[in-house]
Formats: structure tokens, sequence, C-alpha cells
């Protein structure tokens, strides 16, 4: 099949080499699991279980709430100790609403209810299975994979593309997943077409994992509907509205989805926990996370269930060899500072990554000489030296005419900046201002709003009042029926 | 929290690059040429170019002290060094210390620090000091020595080459003046003698390529600089566009008009091999700061200088026209990224969202 170039883009060292050859490890089971409500795009799970309360592996702890939300299930068996605020995965350092599950290590799970022919569900019941085992999308935006799988009802869909690129440099997680569980990846994917009613699914995967794409492929067999694609190693290859360009030579509509273009991008992960939850009726409660980085002794991917600590990780992997200069969540270009090793592993955890001082190369910034490297490396088309030197003087809506919104904080722009401006971090502040002064504005909007309909609401009161005396005075006058019809509002 | 670091803002890996390492390379490219000037032109070449470096270095340096600026980091970029020496390049390597001076001390005061230093300059500083100096003082800037090889009998010593560089001496450079090849064309022209005999015998391609022939210090072996230009381009330093649009342009206005009256005009070859032609689209009309940053701009740009020097070497009361074409063009480039935008990624070219037509068939 004919692959599509895709603007802009850069070729960091991949720096995979330490984890994509060994076999992912299962992580003992921590003595404690700290599962937050909130670990996907939108309104946060409730609770409902009591404290004190003894759950099974796989029993549902917390429902979705709303629309676009996702229940969250015990890993393991245990008793829930209270339910509290607890440090999340967020660089801001704050706190989560979180369930404490002391586990008992008996690891008693719940009757499953599995499925033996997926294919027989109405596509509706898939999304709608998939929705009750808590499973979001797993490369790291972590929005509830059954709302996505019933986009067939609003758009025309065509294809499932499964984003196995990987493009973040580290991270081999999702690489160690279709390299070791290739069927079940298939299953699932096949499992979503039909949710979706597409009759072609593409998995993209980037050259640079060709143990992958040979085990993806056996596994797929002959079925001419599944098709296997190396795509070139660039980053961003994996953002997926590049991804889908690349495959289908057409950019996604600003502001639009990749169902504009009928198209459902799913990452491999997820794919796999389809699988699980609809044939296996396993809910979502564990996942592969990379451990990997200079910093770390023993480098893995380990099979962590939700909610283990990040220390538990670090420790199982031999440690820290020096101390980190960065530790992350995600991979090194887009990855988040993590503000505390006690914060638990989330669905969206894909790695953990504490890179050594050597590894980060931090030199002090300089200004713009306007080389314009920034330009030829954005792959959105935007011309990053404008936008952070319009967001550097506070000129926000210039930083917006130039496209502003349009970024995907993919970071390649100050990859390549030999000034070493942080040109994205200038990108998140701007658009930092600009929601709060938006919301800053809707605020007195509302509020004049409300001044406005009060106002005429103590108008209206007045002029009642008036009526009404005057009505009174009319039929002290003179009594007469017409009148006082005449006088009321 | 100890154990942790601080929390930064990503992407959290960087590239090599550095903006001393850019400046760096330049100089590395500009060295053979250089190396060939100083050989060529001799002792009063070598002390006009050190003069103008050290000039600009010391101009840089007080500049940002009066700035309060950290001197130390923006030396150390290379980028004042850098603009001194392409000055160099493109004075005759006979002129007087004090013009390599005052050459210097414009460059890196009017030309870039009151704009605020590196990257804010609107105009080539090099070029801006070229032209003021060309306009200021016309008889030293238009003094042309054919060259007199380091090696020869003929070229001043050490020390005669002091009284050269400072001491005035006229009667020497009177003995050896010559003219170069831009500029003898275009009196012969005036004189109304055809061009094939103008340029008859006098001038070999071969010396244009090897730079032996009168001109500036740096700007005559078209072979080197080509070579350094390469280099730049191998490094990634600068991009192709605007070095080759401006010499495709110019070599196309050039042969165009020489096919019409081969009499009158000389052939694209003359073009490209004379004057500042290959150093100015290798590593003038390229400075960053004062060129277009889009790959369209930086095309239509290098075009228009192209497009300028022939038309200011060919009309114009000037024989050479690089350093004026590339300020013309440098005041145009604001104008340029503001009307050359990239098309951004899910819009068409007005900005607004694409939209693909409802009959879609998989």
């Amino acid at each position: 099949m004919r692959l599509f170039s895709i603007r802009g883009g850069i070729h960091p060292d991949p720096c995979k080499q330490a984890t994509e050859g060994l076999a992912t490890v299962s992580l003992p089971l921590p003595g404690r699991l700290y599962i937050p409500l909130q670990q996907h795009i939108g309104a946060p799970a409730n609770p409902i279980i009591k404290i004190g309360q003894r759950v099974l592996k796989g029993q549902r702890l917390a429902d979705s709430q709303g629309h676009i939300s996702a229940p969250v299930h015990a890993p393991t068996s245990g008793k829930i100790k209270k339910i509290a605020n607890y440090p999340a995965l967020h660089p801001s350092g704050l706190t989560v609403r979180t369930i404490l599950l002391e586990a008992d290590g008996r690891d008693e799970a719940v009757d499953p209810t599995p499925c033996a022919d997926p294919l027989a569900l109405a596509p509706g019941e898939i999304a709608r299975r998939v929705g009750e085992a808590g499973v979001v999308g797993m490369g790291g935006a972590t929005f509830p994979s059954a709302v996505k799988l019933n986009l067939g009802n609003r758009y025309r869909l065509q294809r499932l593309v499964i984003n196995g690129a990987e493009c973040e440099p580290y991270l081999t997680c999702d690489d160690r997943l279709m390299q070791e569980q290739p069927a079940e990846v298939i299953d699932g994917i096949r499992i979503m077409m039909h949710a979706l009613g597409v009759g072609e699914a593409l998995v993209a995967i980037e050259q640079n994992k060709p143990r992958a794409i040979r085990r993806l492929r056996e596994a797929a067999g002959i079925d001419p509907r599944v098709r296997i694609l190396p795509v070139p190693t660039r980053y961003p290859m994996g953002s997926e509205k590049h991804l889908v360009q690349a495959l289908t030579g057409r950019e996604t509509p600003a502001r639009g989805l990749t169902a504009d273009l009928g198209v459902v991008v799913h990452n491999p992960a997820t794919a796999r926990a389809v699988s699980q939850a609809v044939r296996h009726g396993r809910p979502l409660i564990e996942r592969i996370v990379t451990v990997t980085g200079g910093a770390i002794a023993q480098p893995h991917n380990l099979q962590a269930p939700i909610g283990a600590p990040i220390q538990a990780l670090i420790d199982h992997c031999g440690g820290f060899t020096e101390a980190p200069a960065r530790l992350l969540n995600g991979g090194p270009m887009m990855g988040q500072a993590i503000p505390d090793l006690g914060a638990p592993v989330v669905k969206g955890s894909n790695g953990v990554l504490a890179l050594s001082r050597a590894e980060v190369q931090g030199r002090a910034q300089s200004p713009c000489i306007r080389c314009a490297r920034c330009v030829q490396a954005c792959p959105c088309g935007l011309l990053p030296l404008e936008m952070a030197a319009r967001a550097r003087k506070g000129d926000l809506d210039g930083a917006a005419r130039y496209g502003l919104l349009d970024c995907i904080s993919c970071g390649s722009c100050a990859y390549v900046c030999p000034a070493h401006i942080p040109l994205v971090q200038w990108f998140s502040y701007a658009r930092g201002e600009l929601t709060a002064r938006q919301r800053k504005q809707h605020k007195q909007e509302e509020i004049k709003r409300l001044a406005a309909a009060r106002g005429e609401r103590m108008e209206r009161q007045q002029r009642e009042k008036r009526e009404a005396l005057a009505r009174r005075k009319a039929a002290a006058g003179t009594p007469t029926v017409e009148t006082a019809e005449e006088a009321a509002p | 929290m100890n154990g942790i670091p601080e929390v930064q803002h990503g992407p959290h890996i960087h590239d090599s690059s550095q903006v001393g390492r850019i400046m760096r390379l330049v100089m590395l490219a500009l060295l053979p040429a250089t190396l060939a000037g100083l050989a060529l032109f001799g002792w009063p070449a070598v002390y006009l170019f050190l003069l103008t470096t050290l000039a600009a270095v010391a101009a840089e340096a007080a500049c940002l002290r009066m700035a309060g600026k950290p001197v130390r980091p923006f030396l150390a970029d290379g980028s004042a060094l850098l603009t001194g020496w392409l000055l160099a390049m493109t004075l005759p390597p006979w002129a007087p210390w004090w013009v390599g001076v005052v050459g210097a001390l414009i460059a890196i005061v009017i030309g870039k620090q009151v704009f605020g230093g590196i990257g804010q300059n609107p105009f080539n500083p090099a070029m801006v000091a070229r032209v003021a100096l060309l306009i200021s003082f016309p008889l030293e800037l238009t003094t042309w020595v054919a060259p007199t090889p380091l090696w020869s009998s003929a070229a001043p010593g050490p020390i005669e080459a002091l009284a050269i560089t400072f001491g005035g001496g006229q009667g020497q450079i009177d003995a050896v003046t010559s003219a170069t090849v831009l500029g003898h064309v275009k009196t012969e022209l005036g004189r109304g003698v055809g061009l094939e005999q103008a340029l008859a015998g006098s001038y070999g391609l071969g010396d244009l390529f090897l730079g032996q022939v009168a001109g500036s210090l740096g700007e005559t072996s078209a072979l080197l600089l080509l070579l350094g230009g390469l280099l730049l381009i191998a490094t990634r330093v600068i991009r192709w566009h605007i070095p080759l649009a401006m010499l495709g342009a110019l070599a196309l206005l050039a042969g165009l008009f020489h096919l019409m009256d081969p009499g009158r005009y000389a052939d694209p070859l003359v073009h490209l091999l004379s004057g500042a032609t290959l150093l100015g689209a290798f590593f003038i009309a390229t400075d960053p700061a004062s060129s277009p940053v889009t790959v369209r701009g930086q095309l239509l740009f290098g075009a228009g200088c192209g497009a300028l020097v022939f038309v200011i070497r060919t009309w114009a009361g000037y024989p050479e026209g690089v350093a004026f074409a590339v300020l013309l063009m440098n005041a145009l480039t604001p104008l340029i990224d503001h009307y050359l935008r990239p098309r951004i990624y899910g819009r068409d070219r007005k900005g607004a969202p694409l939209t693909y037509a409802e009959e879609e068939t998989p």
C-alpha cells in the first residue's frame, strides 16, 4: 500500500534497545493499591463500595458517571481501607480521589462472563461491554474506548487504524505487547472492526520494530481485511492525525476528528484490552509499563496492576543508579514530570522514565536567531518562533492567529532549537492564559446577564406593584369589571 | 519528595545543535576561501583581516557591557567574530586600517546591537557596514590590487605591509592597482568598447574560479567559496533554497540578456564566478536573522537577491550589487514572512478548516 508523506518531524535517537528485546516481567503484587477514580478523560467514576468491604479481583469499585466516563475495578482481592485524596501522575502535584485497597494476597477473582463468539454480538453490545470493563485509550490519551466504538452511529466509518507507531523514544510497551500477545491484539482488532462496522483495519507500526511487525503478520494470517503496515520511523508518526495522513493522504480538518475522514484510531494495548473485556469478560486492571532511562538499574517492561505505586516499579527494576535528572510519566518528548513516587500506575501509564543528567543535555537558552529549524520541524505547518515571540510578549491573540490552537505540543520544534528556547512551554503557558481569559470573559458576561435579568425582574415587580395599586384605587372609585380586566398584565 | 527532580516542561531530550556550533561551522566553511585570500593578497590583507575581526569582537563586548548583558556567553556564540570576518572578506585587501575598524564598528553597533543584538538585526550587519563604507569612502573601497601571493617576489614583506595598512603607503599601492572584472567591464562598456573585446585576454574563467584576480579579500576564489557553501548545506547549517534561487535567478537573467546581446551583456558564468556572488549566495543572503523563515519565502528572497544583483550590476552606477541587493531584500523579509506562511495542518491556505466532499467511497 502506498504511504503518504507527512510534513516536518524529527529523528531522535530511539533509545529503545534497553528494553525492546526483553520479555515483559510481572510486577509482584504490592501490598497496597491506590486506584484513582479519575484515570480517564471525562467525569470521575463514582465509588460504589463501602470502607472495610472485601472486594474480589475484577469487581467494580466505582461506576462511570455520565456519557464520557469509565468505571474502575479492583486489580486484586482485598479490603477497601479508605477513599481519600492521594497524589496522582500529574505534574501539578495535585491530589485525586483515590480508593485505597489493601491486598489480601489471595488474588481471588469474580466469576467472569466470557463470550465465546463476540462477533455474534450486536455492535452496540460490544461497545457496552467494553465500557463496562473500564477500557480507555491506553496510548496515554485515556479517552473512554466505548464512546469511540460507538462513533459508527454518527459518522460514516470505513476503517480502523491501530496506532502501533510508538514513536516516542525509550518506550517499548506496545512493541513488547505486539511481540508477546499478537493473537489477542488481532482478536481485539476484529472485535473492534465488528463494533465499528468497518471492513478494513490498518495496523501501523514504525519500521524499527521488525519483530512486532512479523509477529502480528503471523497472527493476522491471510485475513485480507487486517493489514500490517510498516511506516517510516519519524517522530511524531504516532500523532493520530499525522498517522492517518500517512496512511490515507488526507488531513483531519482543524478542530475535527479522524472520524471526519471515516477513520477511528485505537492503540494496540486498547485492542488487547477489548479482547480481554469482550471475549473473556475481564475488566482493565493491569497494563504493561516501560520502566527505563539511564538512571534505572535494570530497565524492563513490567506487567503492573493498576494502582501499583511508581516506587514499586522502580524498585523492581533495581532502583536508581544515580539521581535522575528527569522523572517522567511517558516518553521523553511529551512525557510529564512525576511529582511523587507514591503516585500509582493508571490505565494511561505507558512509561516511567528516569533520565540521567547525560541524557538530558540541559543548556542555557539564548536569543532566537530565526534559523527556522522549528519551522522545518513542525509537523503542523506552524511558525513556532513567531508563536513563542508573541506568547512571550503576552500577545495571546497574536499567538492564536499564528495557530497556537493547532499545535499538538509534540515538541519537535523545541527539540531542534539551537538556542534551546522552551518553545512548547511558551505554548502551554499561552494556551493556559487564553483559557483563563475566556473563562473570565465568560464569567463577566454571565454576571452582566444575571445583573440585567435582576434589574428587569425588579422593574417588573415594581411595575406590577404600581399597577396593582392603581387597580385597587380604580376599584375603590369606579368598580367596573372591564377596567380591572384592562389593567391586568 | 526527596529523589524527585524538579518539575520541568518537555521535551526532555534535545539534539546536539547550539547557536555557537552553527557559527563555528560557518567559520569553518569560510576558512579555505579566507586562507586563500590572505595568501593571495599577502601581509596587508592579514593585518586588515585581524583588525576587522578584533574590532568587531571589541565593539560587541563594549555594547554588551553598556546594555548590561552578560558579555562572555554572548561573545562565546561567535556571532560578532563571524560578522567581522564576513566584513573583512568583502573589503579591498590592501585597504587602510581604519576602513576595517570603522566598518566593524558600523556592523556591530549600527547593524546589530542597536536593534538588540543577535537575532534582532533586520539587515545583514556586514552588508550594512560594506555599503556605508562604500558610500562614505568610495576611493578606499574601490582601490583594488592585483594578487601578489605571499610567496611571490612582488609581495610586500611584513614590515612593508605595515606601511601599507597603517601608513597610507599609496605609492606602493599605485604600483599594483588593478581593476576587478566587473569594474573593468563597466568601465570599458562605458567607453563604448564591446564586451568581448573588454574581456578578451584579460581574464580567464579559470582565474575567476581559483581567485587569481583583483577583488575583495575573500571573494575571489569561486571554487573555495562553493566548497564552503556546499559544506554548509551538507551540515544543515543552511538550506539550499536561498543560494539556489539567488544563483538561479542571476544566471537566468544574465543568460537571457547575454543571448540577446552578447556584446553588451556578460555571460552567466562571469556573473556567477565574479564579485561577491558566491560569498553572497552562501554566506551573506543566508543570514538567518535577516532572511525569511519559510521555504517559499526563502525561494522568493533568493530569487529577488539574484535579480537585483543583475539589475544593479547591469544598469546601476556600481559595478557590483550583491550588498545592495541583499539589503533591499532584507528590507522585504518581514513582508515576505507575513504573507508567505506555511499552510497549517487541517486548514486551507486561508486558515479555514478543510472540508471533504460527502460522497466518499472506501
